[in-house]
């Protein structure tokens, strides 16, 4: 293998055999927390400073969250270390969160000393155990021997196929043991197929099946991302002229304003991809899993068309819809394929069906949150002036909850891996930390995290990470005092009643001054425009919490177990 | 609606540590059932083949199997019908040995179900009998007059009538 990264044999000890493996990848930031059994690790790392950034978060989950930001905005593999015990545990929710979001990170945790394996030693936990569900791959290692082999393969698993997290557990004797070091990236496991072959026949089925259609139209995901097929999935829909949506991770792969762009489809995605997934005669899904919430009920869903799925995932092909079409691969190789395949056409009296339905979208919805009558401000204004004042260039990482649904409908993106957001798990806490990590691995990119308050504050302890780091993070807090998603169902289906939904909230200026993060409030819409373009305008982190509406509801809405063409405008 | 039946699995895996947890997860997050598992080593050297018995619709099983062969260490993962294999179920019958003396037909009853007297002794003996599923059943319900003092059952082994091409795989892999 003549690209192999070989380095010379070496006696070190197994602690310092990770930090070389890590920079045989190519990792140069890692996120973490030390701990007791991860010391000896971390006492290498001492003396590697130059070559590998270490960045201090204020609790594990931070730094997953960091991680899985700079993995997102760059495809990079984003590296987490930790402790043993609670440490470890405390990784649980962002590798939950990259496994359904498919992002590749590795995490390192130390473990006690092999002879107390399995004696419920102090912070000892199984964390391997606690994490299968959760990870692509997981592995102890008890000896130092081991290392190099097993992070080889941790960095080729989570980085290839269908990316995902890995989590390696490594005992606090195999860190001090010392060994022969050689390093040999790994190219291949013999029980994994990371890419399936594409079955012959299936492109130019799918070729056939779209050249005969009157009404396709497709729904891309993240696997247009992941596979940086951002160029080719262009040139298909442009070339077959097909009217394209979008999920949620899938945003911002082809730029908002682009004419075949129909915007997002789901439960508060717009009105006419989802009204119309009942209507086309060929549904084209690339590199997206029909995720309930994009569907709605299923037995309601696109039955009327026939299904073509490009699917790096095979147990994703028929897992919610049954596929008439299935074509495995990287969507980067089998859209390549695809394309000289596809006859040059326009669809525009289908895509003009988008357009009426929009206007509809438009006069009851849209302009409601861009140009709201009532003095309060809506979380889309907010979202609008960061259009404004970034001309739509920002990566916008967002946390859960009705300004999520906000952001990624307002938000308009020229350039790809700009919408960075907790879409599979739905983590509530996930902004600040992501945009920590998007920031870092990007730094020449504005990055602007939405968070709502509740949000806010279930990882707020990483404002010290941005203090300590002066990462210039732009941070937008929607606020508007209650658990808005929960209690905008409360409103819809639970009789108003206002369970533990409304929050009593701190001074959040205060809070990120006590940061010495320059911080402002907004009431006024008056004052909006101007706080938005100071914060845009600043060099450094910065701190903007809105006063939004108390009450607003996020529309349109599929409600639960309804089908996609049941959407709800009000 | 497809029919729930039984399904023999026959998973081909690394052998590894935590594999069984991770496969067996599949199972538990469908609320399905393992009725019967079996691990040994397989035709291939150091290949673990293992064995599982489950009562799924046919859909479900598709799903469950495209997820199992997902998981990095796994070889490969195939399904079968109880028709699409030849397989063998295990199981032991603890008795009072008493019982030969006041209930002797017990002797033919052993000869008549092909089962195997493993050891006797002055309070016990101990009664093997491998078979296909009914088989087991049957003398099972017939022991049971007689009153059993334990009993247990093997995991189901099973090879497929037509061919595994696991070994073509593996030779795949590994060129």
């Amino acid at each position: 293998m003549a690209n192999q990264k070989n380095i010379k044999t070496q006696r070190l000890s197994g602690a310092e055999a990770i930090i070389k493996c890590l920079l045989a990848e190519g990792v140069d930031t890692i996120f973490g927390y030390p701990g007791g059994a991860i010391m000896p690790l971390y006492d290498k790392l001492y003396g590697y400073q130059n070559e590998l950034k270490h960045v201090l978060t204020r609790h594990e989950q931070g730094a997953t969250h960091a991680a899985q930001g700079y993995a997102r905005i760059s495809n990079k593999v984003g590296v987490v270390t930790a402790t043993s015990g609670p440490g470890a545990t405390n990784l649980v929710t962002g590798l939950a969160d990259a496994q359904i979001d498919s992002t590749p990170m590795v995490c390192i945790t130390g473990q006690v000393a092999s002879h107390l394996l399995g004696t419920d030693a102090f912070q000892e936990t199984d964390i391997v155990g606690i994490s299968t569900p959760v990870t692509k791959w997981n592995h102890q290692i008890t000896k130092a021997e081991d290392i190099p082999s097993v992070l080889a393969k941790a960095f080729y698993i989570a980085k290839s196929g269908r990316p995902g997290p890995v989590l390696i557990d490594i005992t606090k004797d195999a860190q001090f043991e010392e060994f022969d070091f050689l390093y040999k990236k790994c190219n291949h496991i013999r029980s994994y197929v990371p890419v399936p072959e594409t079955k012959s026949g299936s492109v130019k089925a799918a070729a056939e099946l779209i050249n005969n259609a009157k009404k396709p139209l497709i729904v891309w995901g993240q696997g247009v991302i992941l596979g940086e097929a951002e160029a080719e999935f262009k040139a298909v829909i442009e070339k077959a002229g097909i009217p394209s949506a979008w999920t949620i991770l899938g945003a911002s792969a082809l730029e908002t304003s682009h004419n075949l762009n129909v915007g997002m489809v789901g439960m508060h995605g717009n009105y006419a991809p989802n009204k119309l997934t009942n209507e086309c005669d060929v549904l084209i899904a690339v590199g997206m899993r029909f995720d309930d919430r994009v569907t709605g009920d299923l037995s309601r869903y696109a039955k009327q068309a026939k299904v073509i799925h490009f699917e790096i995932d095979s147990a994703e092909v028929n897992k919610n819809v049954k596929a008439d079409v299935a074509v495995l691969g990287n969507v980067k190789d089998t859209l390549t394929q695809l394309l000289p395949e596809l006859r040059a056409t326009n669809h525009d009296a289908w895509l003009q069906e988008f357009k009426d339905l929009y206007q509809i979208e438009l006069e009851k919805v849209i302009n409601d949150d861009l140009k709201p009558k009532v003095a309060e401000i809506t979380m889309a204004e907010v979202i609008e002036q960061i259009n404004i004042q970034t001309n739509a260039k920002a990566a916008i990482v967002s946390d859960v909850g009705q300004h999520q649904m906000v952001a990624c409908r307002y938000a308009k993106f020229k350039e790809t891996k700009s919408n960075i957001t907790s879409g599979g798990l739905g983590t509530m806490g996930f902004a600040l930390p992501a945009a920590i990590g998007a920031k870092i691995a990007e730094p020449n990119r504005e990055v602007v995290a939405i968070i709502g308050d509740g949000g806010y504050q279930m990882t707020i302890q990483e404002l010290g990470t941005i203090f300590q780091t002066k990462t210039p993070v732009k941070i937008v807090v929607l606020n508007n005092e209650f658990l808005g998603m929960v209690r905008q169902w409360q409103q819809l289906f639970f009789d108003k009643r206002y369970a533990s939904t409304e929050m009593v909230n701190p001074n959040f200026v205060k809070i990120a001054e006590g940061y010495s993060i320059e911080a402002k409030k907004v009431v006024k819409r008056e004052d909006l425009a101007q706080a938005v373009e100071d914060m845009i305008k600043s060099k450094n982190a910065y701190f903007l919490e809105v006063m939004v509406g108390k009450e607003n509801n996020v529309f349109p809405m599929i409600p639960t177990g309804a089908s996609v063409s049941e959407i709800r405008l009000e | 609606m497809s029919k729930e039946i039984t399904y023999t699995v026959s998973i081909y895996t690394e052998n590894n540590i935590g594999l069984l947890n991770r496969v067996s997860a599949i199972f538990q997050r469908r609320h399905i059932n393992i009725e019967s598992i079996n691990s040994s080593i397989s035709e291939i050297e150091n290949v673990t083949k293992w064995t599982i018995l489950v009562i799924v619709t046919e859909e479900q099983m598709k799903k469950v199997i495209g997820q199992i062969e997902k998981q990095v260490e796994v070889i490969r993962a195939y399904y079968h019908t109880d028709d699409e294999i030849i397989y063998q179920e295990s199981c032991l019958f603890k008795m009072k040995s008493d019982l030969l003396f006041e209930a002797p037909q017990i002797q033919n009853l052993i000869k008549d179900h092909n089962a195997r007297l493993v050891t006797v002794n002055k309070d016990f003996f101990v009664i093997e009998k491998s078979g296909r599923t009914e088989e087991i059943e049957t003398l099972y319900q017939t022991l049971k007059t007689y009153g059993i003092s334990q009993f247990t059952r093997a995991g189901r082994i099973a090879v497929s009538k037509e061919r595994m091409e696991i070994s073509k795989l593996l030779s795949l892999f590994n060129a």
